[in-house]
């Protein structure tokens, strides 16, 4: 309790105030253009995190990562086009609301409920983080890295549509991870110097998020002007509170422990809380036609879970998400150990970072009920100058890094891969988990293996490790059978598919 | 006449292009005339306010055919959207295109081109400039 009020001490200085500030405006308005999630943004601002104290900058990352989430449901409902997988099913009620006419009441309800449920997650972080931390950290090596293999087995292969591209994915972000001399043999790095220290992951996260997008929108810079509705202040009437509360809360159970989940993701969650309000509801007739508890639902399943991903990033050092990812990069980045331990090195930290979230929720609330209309005002900006802008700041971000032109052909040439990946529908979650974990994992198998002396069976010899692998081992079985019940599914994308490749 | 007169409008779904299309269907009306309204845009935002929903464009070509004009609509994503204004008025061998102008800030017209302006400047025949009243 003490380290939470102590938390709150750092969170509401003037200065850490004023980065929560402004991270929550940035998070939204990067939120609602369909595109620029949370995760590119905060790839951007990496080099920031060079010149800003470390609580400063997690905080503000944090004000993103939430307003990224409140911005996302902004563009579902206006204008059907979720800027995140995580507001698609927003969109499904959402907008057909806004079509009726009720797009104020889908936005009141989005943003009080994203605000409940926030908040109600932001309390449960608060309890299980410490205490889950506290079991991993009596863990060894062979736990360890069972956890990591189903993280990245969870991310690659339980989330996302195709399991195929998304180890595709996995095993390009593993060999990106392999490249350097940190093992004391030089290891893909073709006989160049400058490959010695590895990619930084900067530029990596850069490349795919910023410049692959930015090379995807010039490839299909001109469209025709999706159709938005226009919306006044979001407001909700009595019937609507009494409609939307339930949901709310039940979003927040079903979106926090998947979030908290290694295998964490908002689709699941959103998708499961849209079916049981479908269900529970006093109004199936208007479902499919605009019913507020289906966007009520939704929407606190996906802030809970993003509340519930901070769970794994902070007590085992495992990111779920791309943004918790690139938050994981800018820990590292300030030569935090990540993991188990971090609460316990820097209880400052990890609690101002805690106590911040809660400081975000409110501002958001405050802020994106009045700014709704303006918001939306947004997407008239052309997108040539937004995404010369972008191009801008990944160049200079990566340059930043090394201050070495190596580094900003490295952009380009992974910039492509990330073009490339969105051609074919490759999602850019696995590799980037992979870039990261990659090493991390490396390093937990030559620990394990040098206290065994090279004893294989070690990392089967706690029963933390065994039972992950069991789960792991359902997974599979279950993804198999799951598999074999619908064999004849049309091999060729759908127009569906293609509508999907086409608006990430 | 062999072939009926056309008049271009250069529309956009505001109070401007609005004054545009009432001013050119009065005259069309008037002279029997073809109107050929273009709503173009870039397509380059994501979401641009001066081109009409489809919905829209249907009701106004709907209202204007009721009042018993010729009517041609252009709805298009295009390069230029004065270019494809003066394409048009090429095109339907125009008699006039009328297009709405609006009074813009010195900073306004420093930072962006002027549609109105470029149709003015470039169009082979007559163009007529509308304000909306008030």
């Amino acid at each position: 309790m003490d380290l939470l009020l102590d938390g709150f001490q750092t969170a509401l200085t003037p200065e850490n105030l004023l980065f929560a500030a402004l991270g929550v405006l940035l998070g939204t308005a990067v939120g609602v253009l369909p595109g620029i999630g949370p995760a590119m943004t905060l790839a951007l601002l990496l080099p920031v995190t060079y010149s800003v104290g470390a609580d400063s900058a997690i905080i503000m990352f944090a004000g993103i990562y939430y307003g990224g989430m409140y911005g996302g449901s902004t563009t579902s409902i206006l204008l059907n086009t979720p800027g995140e997988s995580s507001s698609v099913i927003t969109a499904i009620e959402g907008n057909k609301m806004a079509k009726a006419g009720r797009a104020a009441q889908a936005l009141a309800t989005a943003a009080i409920g994203s605000f409940v449920a926030g908040s109600i997650a932001t309390v449960l972080l608060w309890i299980v983080t410490p205490q889950v931390a506290d079991i991993v950290v009596t863990l060894g090596s062979p736990s360890y890295f069972a956890l990591m293999m189903l993280a990245l087995f969870a991310v690659t292969a339980v989330l996302g549509a195709s399991k195929l591209r998304g180890f595709i994915a996995l095993f390009l972000g593993l060999a990106i991870g392999l490249v350097g001399t940190s093992t004391g043999q030089a290891r893909l790095t073709f006989g160049e110097p400058l490959l010695a220290d590895g990619i930084d992951i900067v530029v990596v996260a850069v490349a795919l998020f910023a410049i692959g997008e930015a090379l995807w929108v010039a490839a299909h810079l001109r469209r025709k002007p999706l159709e938005i509705i226009p919306v006044g202040q979001p407001w909700m009437s009595k019937e609507d509170w009494g409609r939307s509360w339930k949901p709310w809360l039940r979003g927040t159970a079903f979106g926090f422990p998947f979030g908290a989940l290694p295998a964490g993701g908002a689709e699941l969650p959103t998708f499961l809380s849209y079916a049981t309000e479908k269900r529970l509801t006093k109004h199936p007739e208007e479902f499919g036609k605009g019913a507020i508890e289906g966007v009520a639902g939704p929407e606190a399943a996906n802030n809970a879970s993003a509340a519930g991903t901070l769970v794994p990033l902070l007590a085992l050092g495992l990111p779920t998400t791309a943004t918790a990812a690139i938050m994981l990069v800018a820990l590292q980045g300030y030569g935090f150990q990540t993991g188990p331990t971090l609460m316990d090195d820097h209880p400052d930290l990890v609690w101002g970072l805690l106590a911040s979230l809660f400081v975000a929720n409110a501002l958001l609330l405050v802020l994106n009920l009045p700014m709704a209309p303006l918001w939306a005002r947004l997407l008239r900006i052309p997108r040539p100058y937004l995404y010369a802008g972008i191009l801008f700041f990944a160049s200079l971000g990566a340059y930043s890094v090394n201050f070495q032109a190596f580094d900003l052909a490295l952009l380009l040439v992974l910039g492509i891969l990330g073009f490339f990946m969105r051609r074919f529908g490759i999602p850019v979650l696995p590799l980037i988990i992979g870039v990261i974990l990659g090493p991390k994992l490396e390093e937990q198998l030559t620990t394990a293996l040098k206290i065994s002396q090279g004893d294989v069976s070690t990392l089967w010899s706690e029963p933390v490790a065994v039972v992950v692998y069991a789960v792991m081992a359902l997974l599979l079985v279950a993804m198999a059978v799951a598999g074999l019940r619908r064999p004849a599914e049309p091999p060729a994308p759908s127009p569906q598919d293609e509508k999907e490749l086409i608006e990430r | 006449m062999s072939h009926p007169a056309s008049i271009v409008v250069a529309y956009s779904a505001d109070r401007y292009g609005e004054a545009a299309l009432e001013h050119a269907a009065g005259l069309a009306r008037k002279d029997g005339a073809r109107l050929v309204v273009v709503n173009a845009t870039l397509g380059s935002s994501l979401v641009d306010a001066r081109f009409a929903h489809d919905a829209d464009i249907a009701a106004l070509r709907d209202r204007l055919v009721a009042d018993g004009l010729e009517v041609v609509v252009r709805h298009d994503v295009v390069n230029d959207v004065a270019d494809a204004v003066i394409a048009a008025a090429d095109q339907e061998q125009a008699t006039l295109i009328v297009v709405g102008i609006r009074h813009r800030t010195p900073v306004g017209k420093l930072l962006l081109g002027s549609v109105a302006q470029r149709i003015i400047l470039e169009a082979q025949c007559p163009v007529l400039a509308v304000k909306p009243a008030g």
